[in-house]
């Protein structure tokens, strides 16, 4: 294959090989795993600064978008990763109501794979679906958040971000403010950067902290400004007020007014601290738009990286089915 | 018929014998125990190097039958507790529909004598259909022949029902079986609250809703004189209520599953739903608080909790999968490697926990192997290692928590009613 369109062919081959079919969560990889989808995923970003926007890594494969939670951003984004590969692709939205039809996740998986599609990226309310789902389909299964377990593809794109404007992970001191509780973006930040050696504190009201967060290795703090004080970054979540669990949220001018980023606030910080947010964001409650639009924010560049992020894991995972097969013949 | 069982040690502490004797059943019963026992018996064991001892008592046992039969039935449940070693098991009343009414009582009377393989005892619904709302006829049920009343899977929230129930059972001289939990505080959990719920991202089941309903259901029982058993305890704070309503001389007692003190949350490392049950596997200490409440005779009882459930409610979403796990074929080979083993108890103490002290609770003539009694007895290879597998189980469904666990210790035989319903044919030896 002609290095010129498939950059980073060569690269990858040089580094040890991935062996897994499936991306599920951050907390089963090792340091080494996930620098090699950053590394991956740098060679990737080039791609999308082409004229032509495009790559054959993966002509001839199909990638099935398996949606069962609305979602516009990582949809799209797998969806353009997919295309930028060269995959065929299809997008499953099925409404919760479906499932109760008796129609199982593992059925629906299956009828997949006899469609000989070689990539489920999946979305799902349940925490472990995409497990549960890699165990019974022989096809590569990417999660794209299982309930509020892990959502690994996120938090690669939000390292990849910080490593790109810092230069490095190890020893950085982030921060994640927001329901922590109830966010698998918060889990697979929290695995994803202490095991690239970076010391992350989370940050909420006491009933959006939830038990033994500090075992999977997060500092604790109800205090704003303490999380922002020496930070390097911060990463802020999405308010879920749509949620629908019993736990007495605070309202929405009461967070903000506590917990929300505003200039003020970000003024008394490390002034080159970089600000994240998986969005869709609230604004004015989060944070102001003054932050979200303001030069501390890397918002919108997440997103593009994230295009590059979900092109590595879906030619990484796509890669060794490939290997395998060729073993078999 | 005779049947001889030479040479094997005898552990009967209700008769204090520890010794290796020989043990003779003529017909159903046990006619003698000596030494060098000298008759033409038309079946013998060797029981050289092996443990004979009454047939266990398993005080928690889902059947399933009626309704839920494609889980579970009285033949299939009955087969998989003779494989284990337990001759006599104490159905819960969780049926569809549920046993709550003398009819129903009777009417799964009748598939017992038609398909039981071991003595199946019953107990019947505290509530009308498990929905703790009304009493259940208790007098009525009592004359049908129930030996306890429970609404195992539920607690009733109401105090003044619950009080209500314990007047009643204490007139009616009948056992109230205590599910501790507290749905209010539950809720929608599915896991151990804490460090586990928090990493997979599921909602966690917190321990006061245990003990804060142990702790009310010991203090109603003790304002009505009644008697109250505590089912499968789980964490350490109910362990600690237990032994302090002990020291104060409250009549409570308690039993413990197998899972509870041989697995932790931490074993849960994915989402394996065959590791999901109701309390859930809470944490080390817990462990070793149970173990020791197992020690000093704060829990009573090792009961299986045997709770089958197809692979069609097992395998899938984590949060949508059933609660509960089959143990009946397990639980001896559980207790014995993770108890007494590890000297927490001896063979004796471990036929209290497994058989006479469930018997004693529920006052049922089962559990010792006394001259003229039913001659329910197993023997067993103390030291013979196994390894759980899929394909061996008895049961009609196979959710066990200890799947491709190895195990010590190994049933050889069980006789119920001097039959011998269960022999190991495996290539072990």
């Amino acid at each position: 294959m002609n290095p010129e369109v498939f950059p980073c062919r060569d690269k990858y081959f040089e580094q040890t090989m991935w062996q897994r079919k499936d991306l599920l969560g951050l907390e089963e990889l090792s340091p080494e795993e996930i620098r090699q989808v950053l590394s991956i995923a740098e060679s990737f970003k080039e791609v999308s600064t082409r004229g032509i926007k495009k790559v054959p890594a993966l002509r001839g494969k199909t990638v099935v978008n398996l949606f069962y939670e609305p979602s516009t951003r990582t949809r799209v984004s797998f969806e353009v990763a997919s295309k930028r590969l060269s995959a065929d692709v299809i997008n499953i939205a099925i409404e919760a109501s479906s499932v109760k039809k008796g129609e199982t996740l593992i059925d629906t998986g299956r009828n997949i794979e006899a469609l000989k599609a070689d990539i489920i990226v999946v979305r799902h309310g349940s925490s472990g679906a995409a497990e549960m789902l890699a165990r019974h389909v022989g096809v590569s299964v990417v999660n794209a958040g299982d309930g509020w377990h892990e959502h690994p593809t996120q938090a690669l794109l939000d390292i990849f971000t910080l490593k790109e404007k810092l230069g490095k992970i190890k020893d950085l001191k982030v921060s994640i403010i927001g329901d922590i509780a109830h966010s698998r973006v918060a889990r697979s930040n929290i695995w994803g950067l202490t095991k690239l050696g970076a010391k992350v504190t989370v940050c909420a009201p006491k009933m959006l902290i939830p038990p033994g967060i500090e075992e999977m290795g997060a500092s604790v703090t109800h205090n704003l400004d303490e999380a922002l004080k020496d930070a390097d970054a911060v990463n802020v979540l999405r308010m879920q007020f749509e949620r629908d669990e019993n736990t007495a949220f605070p309202g929405r001018l009461q967070y903000f007014k506590t917990f929300g980023i505003t200039q003020a606030r970000l003024d008394k910080a490390n002034k080159d601290i970089i600000v994240m947010h998986p969005g869709p964001i609230n604004r004015g409650v989060e944070m102001s738009s003054e932050v979200a639009d303001g030069v501390n924010s890397v918002i919108l560049e997440q997103v593009t990286n994230g295009i590059a992020v979900r092109m590595a894991v879906l030619f990484l995972v796509s890669a060794v089915r490939e290997e395998k097969n060729e073993t078999i013949n | 018929m005779k049947l001889l069982i030479k040479g094997g040690r005898i552990i009967d502490p209700a008769n204090n014998l520890n010794e290796i004797l020989d043990l003779l059943v003529v017909g159903s019963k046990i006619s003698r125990i000596g030494k060098n026992i000298q008759v033409k018996a038309a079946k013998l064991i060797d029981a050289k190097d092996k443990l004979i001892m009454p047939g266990l008592v398993d005080m928690h046992v889902h059947l399933r039958e009626p309704g839920r039969e494609d889980k579970e039935t009285v033949e299939s449940g009955t087969k998989a507790a003779a494989k284990g070693g337990v001759t006599s098991v104490l159905a819960m009343p969780n049926t569809e529909p549920a046993i709550d009414c003398p009819k129903s009582v009777k009417l799964f009377k009748d598939i017992i004598t038609k398909k039981a393989h071991v003595n199946v005892f019953i107990s019947a619904a505290i509530t009308k259909g498990r929905f703790g709302k009304e009493l259940t006829n208790i007098a009525g049920l009592k004359k049908s022949g129930i030996v306890a009343i429970t609404d195992d899977g539920s607690s009733p929230d109401s105090r003044k029902l619950m009080s209500e129930a314990f007047k009643k059972a204490a007139q009616e001289k009948v056992l109230i079986i205590c599910h501790c939990e507290d749905k209010n505080l539950s809720r929608e959990g599915v896991v151990n609250k804490g460090f586990t719920s928090t990493r997979l991202g599921l909602r966690g089941i917190s321990r006061e809703s245990e003990y804060e309903r142990v702790a009310r259901d010991i203090e109603l029982a003790k304002a009505k004189k009644a008697s109250v058993h505590i089912a499968h305890l789980s964490c350490r704070e109910s362990v600690e209520i237990v032994a302090e309503a002990k020291r104060k001389g409250i009549k409570v007692t308690a039993e413990t599953a197998p899972h509870y003190f041989s697995l932790s949350e931490e074993d849960l490392a994915r989402f394996d739903t065959n590791l999901k049950m109701n309390p859930p596997l809470r944490n080390k200490k817990d462990i070793s608080v149970i173990k020791k409440g197992l020690k000093d005779g704060t829990i009573d009882v090792i009961a299986s909790d045997h709770a089958p459930h197809t692979e069609n409610e097992k395998d899938i979403e984590f949060e949508r999968a059933e609660f509960g796990v089959i143990g009946l074929e397990t639980e001896l080979a559980v207790a014995i490697t993770n108890l007494v083993r590890t000297a927490i108890l001896d063979w004796p103490d471990l036929v209290n926990k497994m058989a006479y002290n469930p018997a004693k609770i529920l006052k049922i003539d089962k559990g010792t192997l006394g001259l003229g009694k039913q001659a329910d007895i197993i023997v067993v290879s103390p030291h013979q290692e196994w390894v759980v597998q899929k394909k061996e189980i008895y049961s009609k469904s196979k959710n066990s928590c200890f799947l491709g666990k190895k195990l010590t210790g190994l049933v050889e035989f069980t006789v119920c009613g001097g039959k011998i319903i269960y022999a190991n044919v495996n290539k072990y030896k």
